[in-house]
């Protein structure tokens, strides 16, 4: 096939792939023009993500071609990928941080001989001019460890560019940036576009999505559903499209009596970290906290629990004021603590979710040292039966489940402390729509029976749906206090936003 | 000068001011540790270390540790010495190819066992040390190489002005650095220990760096071997080697190679050994008996952790003030 | 409840669990079913060396020359689990047993210099624990610089001497109850009571929890720096009396007492399916391993093999040993 103006980049057709058993993407016929912006929109799990990947060269798949300018292409690996001009930038970008920009940006680029010279000179002085390119001011004979994650996916894109990638695949970029971080991404990616490159942008977030991109392909359950230009489609359309039901009202707030305080924060100060943070979360209460990623807030949590304390500054539970300088301390004074990262912090892999379930409470099931299986067994399967865990054995290693029965076994071990006070970090990040939909019943449901809640969430529907009252933090200070009544995205967002925000990300 | 170089550039500084003081708190002491001749003796006490602190900081940079260099420079010296006693007529030049050849078979072979069962390189080489230690055995039948056998122009090599085994070993540590920073693979081994993860994603062919990587290690250690056998005059099964592992991992660790992979200078290593030979020289001059140098190396080894750690403390703090204040 | 009508989805459904592996499976294919396999199968061979292996009495005092390790190497099992090492155990019961006999030497008193052993045990884990827990020092290169220094420590206090005993501390090995020999009848006494704790107490769960995810078992209000420490204590602790029992099996006390041991207690962790990078291990299989180990080297002895190819057979089992758990943990690991 001769390559006109109009061929797209890239032609896929029919493509599938399988893991195991599991059938994650079901033909999918996809073209990606050449100097557009591509938006791939859909649930966690929908098939969007394996997508880029197999694009990208980091899975093959089962069934099905792709063609490059026409040609059919084998994209095996990705060096692969990478040599046909196809550059993927991870959302926490992978470097080598003990290395310079420099060298980052070189290595694996070019083929040569082992044995053949570093041109360092020439090196350092490509690096620094890339960097000019970009409008980006970074030290390159830096190593990558000092950089924030911003200017590491600048050095990302520099290596896409140095390259001269054709497709630029962008997965979930904006999650750990400021607004100003962001607008410098889009501002990039449109002059990327011009120059007559392809940028596939994955993201959750709606209004970045409308304001950057120029088509935008939907997938659910593993299908394309619809590739359309972004302006003719709603808002409505697109969640519609992604979710196949009409998004119902299936979030609302159950009342409950709002007590007295029940956990009490006072200037609390992590120096680079957070400073003067003072809040109260009464019993019965939801209080969020909301803000962008790095602002500080699961490093308060940490702080908080004891997992990592504060330099300076007072907590009081239950009108005691207390020095908690490890998690056993917290636990015992009636604080639970939901983690973030559940796979790094919170499950014990390879072990039984019976033994997942009972890990905090070991008093309850080995009141004089010696474990009581038939105690333990039991109040397992309780937790098992009032979360509604699915799972096909108490004995299982528990990362055999699914990343949503995960995550209710870990709510599960802390319910089971009977907590005061409950702190969840992103409780239902990774999950999807129908169990986040438990998660937040059970949420309503224990504050209800009288537990302070105080929630973590980056998730703006989430915070205004369940919360009395929301706290903003930004750049490790606390920016807002807004009641449910005044609670907006826009009122969270512009707290959330950095004191030298840029303005809206419209083009 | 960026961050991280800085504070290695203070390292290798405050090694060097180590030495100093060091020299001179014994010179204060014992004058005699001041003169050419002393110099000379911590000169020669430190080829074999240095060179196999080499091969043993290329493996650590690139996350691995290798505990098999001591056995490997004993089986390497071992066949090599049999080779001299048992076939007089070959020319002793072709006894340096032996041991560099069975040295770097050994490693490959520690190489291989990692790469193919993905074990982890401590275990390996915990096995390989003994393994290789009974091979010595087995194949000397458990006998000396004594002096009349080892070729005399061999010897000669760690005698007169400027011994050849010096020369050597600063050769092999200028190849060393040349490799290191100057050198696409050498890059390549130091990104590799900084992520492993990421490094097949960036065209790094993991497995045969880590071959090549251990293969130098032991070519390295079986060097070591032949020049055993130059400075010593001997080569016994049982002591030859035995211990070496101990000394090159504290030269290195002094030399602020990092545990963790990805950071490592030379020049840091040999102002590391240079500390040890100026240490080792002392203890006799301090009558402090041979036997405490065990004990020497082994708090050597835990304070230079100390240290290291300490650095990368502060440099870590360093960063998040200065992150910070941004 | 109002929630979303649950149509669920096949990606749904098929995402929530695999299906378990079958219970006779998970008892018997694991690595201690290996070594117990391992075992009968070197009996066997052993005994056809030499009938003296179809003797109890042979076997048994053949074992007490592996007693001593095989005590500390329980021990180092619960080490490795919690996700630590330590190799300084030998040159632990080396110093231990040179200040026990030095101690001996200088003033007569046998109390005070069992005391003085055993302290000088504990103080040398707490050195341990105190640098890899406290200070947080990696724990593979600490403890090759505390064998090395507790070692050269050693050399300084016995130096190439042999310390001799008195008559009455000698020979633990021969003293038989019920004619089993006492060092033995230690071992399994150890044995019993580290399996109950591990298997079946709290704290032996936690310690599968730290070894698994130390992150997330200090989230959860685990205390594991606490018990990481007393673990090293243990071992210091354990090091010594099995320093004491060798020096009274020896007669005589010198500096390079259980020289190698840090070998021979890995492999028979690793032999008895611990796995390296922490998590999964068992008492049993360590006390499998022990007696493995002890049939191998008595048989290699027996048959009269150089103690050089005995080195390399031990070596060469450690490799290959490693090998095997880690295959074996892969498959039945999702």
């Amino acid at each position: 096939m001769a390559e006109t103006p109009d061929t797209p980049l890239i032609s896929a057709r029919g493509i599938a792939k399988q893991f195991a058993a599991i059938e994650v993407l079901r033909d999918v016929d996809l073209d990606l023009r050449r100097g557009e912006i591509h938006a791939l929109l859909g649930e966690n799990g929908a098939g969007k993500s394996t997508f880029a990947k197999i694009l990208a060269g980091v899975h093959r798949p089962t069934r099905g071609s792709i063609a490059l300018n026409g040609q059919p292409v084998d994209i095996s690996s990705p060096i692969a990928a990478q040599k046909l001009g196809i550059t993927l930038i991870h959302q926490e970008p992978i470097s080598f941080p003990d290395l310079s920009v420099a060298e980052n940006l070189v290595l694996g680029r070019t083929d040569g001989a082992p044995l053949g010279r570093v041109p360092w000179t020439a090196m350092t002085r490509d690096a620094r001019r890339l960097m000019d390119l970009l409008g980006v001011r970074i030290d390159v004979t830096k190593p990558m460890r000092g950089l924030s994650i911003a200017d590491q996916q600048m050095v990302e894109i520099a290596r896409a560019l140095a390259s001269d990638s054709r497709l630029i695949i962008m997965d979930e970029p904006t999650a750990p940036l400021t607004p100003k971080e962001v607008e410098t991404l889009f501002t990039i990616a449109r002059r990327l576009r011009d120059e007559g490159r392809t940028i596939i942008f994955i993201s959750h977030r709606l209004e970045e999505v409308r304001a950057l991109c120029d088509r935008v392909t939907i997938f659910r359950d593993g299908n394309k559903i619809a590739t359309e230009d972004i302006t003719s489609l709603t808002d409505a359309d697109i969640i519609r499209l992604m979710i196949g039901r009409p998004l119902r009202e299936y979030m609302h707030k159950q009342g409950a009596t709002i007590g007295e305080v029940a956990l009490k924060v006072d200037r609390l100060t992590k120096p680079g970290l957070f400073s003067d943070i003072s809040l109260e979360v009464r019993k019965g209460e939801i209080v969020g906290l909301g803000g962008l990623v790095g602002a500080g807030r699961t490093d308060v949590a940490r702080a908080i629990f004891g997992v990592a304390p504060a330099s300076s500054g007072t907590v009081t539970v239950n009108g005691k004021a207390v020095v908690i300088s490890e998690p056993s301390q917290a636990i015992d004074l009636g604080l639970a603590f939901v983690p973030e990262d559940r796979a790094v912090a919170g499950i014990f892999r390879t072990l039984s979710v019976e033994e997942n379930i009972t890990a905090a409470v070991p008093k309850k099931i080995a009141p004089g040292g010696i474990i009581r299986r038939v105690v333990e067994k039991t109040m397992a399967q309780d937790s098992v039966k009032r979360l509604r865990i699915r799972l096909a054995s108490l004995r299982q290693p528990i990362g055999e489940l699914s990343g949503g029965n995960q995550q209710k076994a870990i709510l599960a071990r802390w319910l089971l402390t009977d907590p005061d006070v409950l702190i969840l970090d992103e409780p239902t990040r990774g999950i999807d729509i129908g169990v986040k939909a438990e998660f937040y019943e059970m949420i309503g449901e224990l504050a209800a029976s009288g537990r302070a809640i105080l929630l973590i969430s980056s998730e703006l529907p989430e915070l205004l749906a369940l919360c009395d009252r929301v706290l903003v933090m930004s750049e490790g200070r606390l920016t807002a206090d807004i009641p449910r009544a005044d609670a907006s995205q826009e009122s969270i967002m512009s707290a959330a936003v950095p004191r030298s925000a840029g303005q809206a990300v419209a083009a | 000068m960026n961050a991280l170089r800085s504070v290695f550039l203070r390292r290798e500084a405050g090694i060097a001011v180590m030495i100093v003081l060091f020299v001179i708190a014994v010179g204060i002491a014992k004058p005699q540790f001041l003169t050419a001749n002393e110099f000379r003796i911590i000169l020669l006490l430190i080829p074999l270390i240095l060179i196999g602190a080499m091969g043993e900081m290329l493996v650590l940079v690139a996350r691995h540790v290798d505990l098999s260099i001591g056995s490997s420079q004993a089986l390497a010296a071992i066949i090599t010495g049999m080779m001299f006693k048992f076939m007089p007529g070959v020319p002793w030049p072709v006894g340096f190819v032996v041991a560099i050849g069975i040295g770097a078979a050994i490693g490959f072979a520690n190489g291989a066992l990692i790469t193919l069962f993905r074990l982890p390189a401590i275990i390996v080489t915990l096995g390989t040390l003994n393994l290789y230690r009974g091979l010595t055995f087995i194949v000397s039948n458990a006998k000396q190489i004594d002096r009349q056998y080892i070729p005399s122009d061999l010897k000669a090599m760690s005698t007169g002005p400027v011994p050849w085994i010096i020369v050597i070993a600063l050769g092999v540590a200028l190849l060393t650095y040349w490799f290191a920073n100057h050198t696409r693979v050498g890059r390549q081994v130091f990104a590799l220990g900084s992520n492993p993860v990421a490094a097949p994603l960036r065209g790094i062919r993991v497995n045969a760096v880590t071959l090549m990587v251990f293969s130098i290690s032991g070519a390295l250690a079986g060097l070591t071997g032949i020049l055993y056998a130059s400075r010593w005059g001997f080569v016994n099964p049982s002591n030859t080697g035995s211990g070496f592992e101990f000394q090159v991992i504290a030269a290195v660790v002094i030399g602020g190679v990092s545990i963790n992979g990805g950071v490592g200078s030379v020049l840091g290593v040999v102002l590391g050994v240079l500390l040890l030979g100026c240490v080792s020289a002392a203890l006799p001059l301090l009558g402090i008996p041979g036997t405490a140098q065990s004990a020497i190396y082994g708090a050597v080894i835990i304070i230079a952790l100390l240290i290291d750690r300490s650095v990368r403390q502060r440099g870590i703090a360093a960063l998040a003030a200065s992150r910070a204040r941004a | 409840m109002t929630m979303t009508d649950q149509t669920s989805t096949p990606a749904a459904t098929a995402f929530d669990a695999a299906a378990p592996r079958p219970r006779w499976q998970v008892i018997l294919i694991r690595p201690e079913t290996m070594t117990l396999l391992l075992l009968i199968l070197a009996f066997v061979v052993s005994s056809l060396i030499s009938p003296y292996f179809l003797d109890i009495n042979y076997i048994l005092s053949s074992f007490t020359i592996y007693a001593e390790f095989s005590i500390v190497a329980l021990v180092m099992t619960m080490i490795i689990i919690a996700g630590e090492i330590d190799l300084s155990p030998a040159a632990n019961m080396a110093l231990s047993a040179c200040l026990f006999a030095w101690t001996f030497q200088a003033t007569g008193a046998m109390p005070l210099a069992i005391v003085v052993g055993i302290a000088a045990g504990l103080a040398m884990g707490a050195f341990n624990a105190v640098l890899v827990i406290r200070l947080q020092l990696p724990s593979i290169i600490v403890t090759i610089g505390t064998l090395t220094l507790y070692r050269g420590i050693a050399q300084i206090i016995a130096g190439d001497q042999s310390i001799r005993l008195p008559e009455y501390f000698i020979g633990i090995n021969n003293v038989l109850v019920a004619g089993i020999p006492v060092p033995v009848i230690i071992f399994a006494v150890v044995a019993i009571g580290l399996a109950f704790i591990l298997g079946g107490t709290i704290w032996g769960r936690q310690i599968y929890q730290i070894g698994t995810s130390e992150v997330a078992a200090q989230h959860a209000g685990i205390r594991a720096k606490r018990i990481k420490f007393m673990l090293f204590l243990a071992m210091g602790f354990t090091s010594s009396i099995a320093g004491l029992i060798t020096a009274s099996r020896l007669g005589s006390v010198r500096y390079d007492l259980g020289i190698g041991g840090e070998l021979q207690m890995v492999l028979m962790a690793m032999l008895g399916g611990t796995y390296i990078f922490g998590g999964r291990g068992s008492i049993l299989g360590t006390f499998l391993a022990a007696w493995l180990l002890s049939v191998i080297s008595t048989g290699m002895l027996t048959a009269q093999w150089l103690p050089a190819t005995q080195l390399c057979v031990l070596g060469g089992l450690l490799i290959v040993s490693i090998i095997a758990t880690n295959f074996i943990y892969s498959r039945t690991q999702r």
